[in-house]
């Protein structure tokens, strides 16, 4: 590819680089999760005992899954995160069975990663009803649902991994048809009787509120997931030590009540954290609880300067992408239009791009280029690269024949025939090819929040993860106020540069 | 054929010209020469190959064998762009850039070339002046103008550079017959100014007999016959010949 396309990778890099390790003290740390409740609470619970002890801590909040986490732990993109063992097992690393802590972390040596101790309770996945149709139908255990006309919709990664639905339904023997839905979506849907089937994880707070009921897993078919810390295992004594009062600090109700009171009564994540420190400050080992309270009592206030943050990053993240695809995608175009090998190749290429799910994308960059700004920059630029290529080429490769030989009779050499024809008579068709880019891409934006690049995708996901529509309101209505005002910004741009046809 | 690159009064010579369009031979060994300084007619029906003809003069086309020499010089295979600046080409429907103004298409080349300002004014002028166009289509878009101004505009560019020879590919098969009228006017007007070589490919005896002193009728790649428009009317050598003029002169 181009030289240009490497050094502006490596520009991007080199300042995403230098704008994200800005605070780089002896004692800080990075914090990661995953995007849904628990993780977060989790990681912000490890985030404050750290905080109590004098750690600067950067968070990276809702990374998109759990390859995305462990590959950035892997890649030293992130200091820890909160897993479970049924997790690492089963979906990393592939061992039979309910392996113990010293199995995983034999098998955890290979990727120079270490699970620490654990925080002391199981949520493991479980197939939940809802309790009147379980009374109704005289649903007790899994097994019951054999044979039933329900209809049943589990998690896409609950679908995938070997430990979810393909060896559940074979071991229980169900043959029902299944269908994807997002976990956080999952509730509302079994509320609204849409569906009456799905997993859940144990320890979630909805299960309350909904009045679902976890269906008995007799046959001993889920692993457990036992919740600990996973860092790499070079993390120094000092840090190790630091976590080390979270050891056995919680329980299955315990954690089932701070979800609910994250779900249901709509706290903070801080703020159940702070709560859970102050009660044990003294067997978590910490002492000074003031700047904690500090923290959490500014970050609930500031909201509208977080989302205007959001704001601003999200325009950033767009506005790179799309300069960079403006960039590469013509100067691309301009090198193949005239062959149509080389043409179709290239609009082939930027489909395919098209069709990468973005969050497989994501995981597969992170061994080059991390998490945060710089990927969520290059995988928006990917997705772009089409709609502008695409026009460009058509455009440009279908100019007017007849003009296209007058002006080789006129004496026009190539460069001049592009200068003076192809490029002006191309322009509008350019133009709404970029158009269809930029609208495309502040929608795709909201992607970056999966890998830690924050945008108006940020509060999307943390409010999916809480089903809290708030505040996937407050991410949602500025996107797509701000892909109305960018189409009619290029509307108006569009008529100004066009040529008169 | 040393003779013919000899001879003074040869525009144009096609020797043994062989080309073909995938499996389609339009020309198998074409010999013809167009004389200096006057207006030849190339007449024929469509797929006769007189656009392919009109065409390998300046290199739009390449001959798959055989030579074609412009007054005594070989169609380059390199540099074809400063070649074609000595060749003015008018085609059907005018082709103007319909993004630039009237003024901006007849002046373009010029402009490439390095011509000031004042020089392309002057000259745009003359030629503005030659068709009979007023002064106000200038700035117009070819959009904003008629048939017959685009028609006269595209001849105008041709004549822009002063060629030695000029490419008339069916330039007044597209307008009102009224308009023709007053474009086979201009044209005369404007040859007698500038008197250059001219190649005009028509379907039209009429026109033909009109603006050319000499006339070859092509039929399937073959000349059938050519010679003044007078001896060829008067005499039609073979039974296209006879055909055709049947069909529009009778």
């Amino acid at each position: 590819m181009s030289k240009g396309l490497w050094l502006l990778c490596f520009l991007l890099y080199w300042t995403g680089v230098h704008a994200g390790q800005s605070s780089q003290e002896s004692r800080a740390v990075v914090v990661g999760s995953k995007n849904f409740g628990e993780s977060y609470l989790l990681a912000e619970i490890a985030a404050q005992v750290l905080e109590a002890q004098d750690y600067v801590v950067r968070r990276q909040f809702g990374l998109g899954g759990t390859l995305i986490c462990y590959e950035a732990l892997k890649n030293g993109e992130i200091d820890l995160y909160p897993e479970y063992t049924g997790t690492l097992s089963q979906a990393v690393l592939n061992l039979p069975g309910n392996p113990t802590r010293q199995q995983i972390n034999q098998a955890l040596q290979a990727d120079g990663l270490e699970l620490l101790s654990e925080y002391g309770f199981n949520n493991t996945y479980a197939v939940v009803v809802r309790d009147a149709q379980a009374a109704a139908l005289g649903l007790e255990r899994i097994g019951d649902l054999r044979g039933t006309q329900l209809t049943f919709a589990f998690s896409h990664e609950f679908l995938q991994r070997e430990d979810g639905w393909p060896g559940l339904a074979q071991r229980y023997g169900l043959n029902q048809a299944v269908t994807g839905i997002e976990h956080a979506l999952a509730y509302p849907a079994m509320d609204d009787q849409a569906i009456d089937v799905t997993d859940a994880y144990s320890t979630d707070g909805e299960l309350q509120r909904y009045r679902l009921r976890i269906l008995q897993d007799d046959l001993g078919y889920f692993p457990e997931y036992r919740a600990a810390t996973l860092v790499q295992d070079n993390a120094s004594a000092e840090l190790r030590s630091a976590l080390a009062g979270l050891h056995n600090m919680l329980n299955e109700s315990q954690v089932q009540a701070f979800n609910a009171k994250v779900a249901l009564q709509g706290l903070g994540f801080a703020e159940v954290a702070a709560e859970f420190i102050a009660d044990n400050s003294a067997r978590l080992g910490v002492a000074d609880l003031r700047r904690v309270e500090e923290q959490t009592a500014w970050s609930q206030q500031a909201w509208v300067v977080e989302l205007w943050g959001h704001f601003l990053r999200h325009l950033q993240l767009t506005g790179s992408a799309l300069l960079a695809a403006i960039a590469i995608g013509l100067s691309l175009s301009l090198l193949v239009y005239r062959s149509r090998r080389w043409a179709a190749g290239l609009v082939y290429f930027c489909g395919l791009m098209q069709t990468v799910p973005s969050l497989a994308l994501l995981a597969l960059m992170i061994p080059v280029f991390g998490i945060g700004f710089v990927p969520a920059i290059i995988a928006l630029f990917l997705y772009s690269l089409l709609p502008i290529v695409r026009n460009a080429i058509t455009a440009l490769a279908n100019t007017d024949p007849t003009l296209v030989k007058v002006s080789m009779a006129l004496g026009l050499g190539p460069w001049e025939q592009l200068r003076y024809l192809r490029l002006p008579l191309a322009t509008p068709a350019i133009f709404a090819g970029i158009r269809t880019a930029a609208v495309i891409s502040i929608g795709t934006a909201t992607l970056a929040a999966f890998i830690g690049a924050g945008g108006l995708g940020e509060p999307i996901v943390v409010g999916l993860s809480l089903n809290d529509t708030d505040m996937i309101l407050r991410g949602a209505i500025p996107a797509a106020v701000l892909a109305i005002l960018v189409e009619i910004a290029f509307a108006a741009l569009e008529r100004r540069v066009s040529p008169p046809q | 054929m040393l003779a013919e690159k000899q001879q003074p009064d040869v525009a144009v010579a096609f020797n043994d010209v062989v080309k073909s369009f995938g499996s389609l031979e339009v020309f198998r060994g074409l010999t013809l020469s167009l004389p200096k300084h006057q207006t030849t007619a190339i007449v024929g029906t469509s797929g006769s190959g007189k656009t392919t003809l009109l065409q390998m003069i300046n290199g739009l086309e390449k001959p798959d064998t055989g030579g074609i020499e412009v007054f005594g010089q070989q169609v380059p295979t390199q540099g074809l762009e400063a070649f074609r600046r000595g060749i003015g080409y008018a085609v059907q429907g005018a082709g103007l850039f319909p993004h630039l103004t009237a003024q901006q298409n007849v002046t373009l080349v010029a402009r490439l070339d390095g011509w000031t300002e004042p020089r392309m004014q002057a000259r745009f002028d003359e030629l503005l002046r030659a068709v009979g166009l007023a002064a106000d289509v200038a700035t117009r878009l070819p959009r904003q103008l008629s048939g017959g101004q685009q028609q006269r505009l595209g001849i105008c560019r041709a004549l822009m550079l002063q060629p030695p020879i000029l490419l008339l590919d069916e330039p007044f098969s597209a307008v009102d017959p009224i308009t023709r009228l007053g474009l086979y006017e201009s044209f005369e007007q404007v040859r007698e100014t500038t008197p250059a070589t001219t190649v005009l490919v028509t379907h039209d005896l009429r026109e033909a007999k009109r603006l050319a002193q000499f006339m070859v009728i092509l039929d399937a790649g073959e000349v059938v016959q050519s010679g003044t428009p007078a001896q060829v009317l008067a005499h039609p050598a073979s039974p296209y010949a006879e055909r055709l003029i049947e069909s529009q002169l009778s």
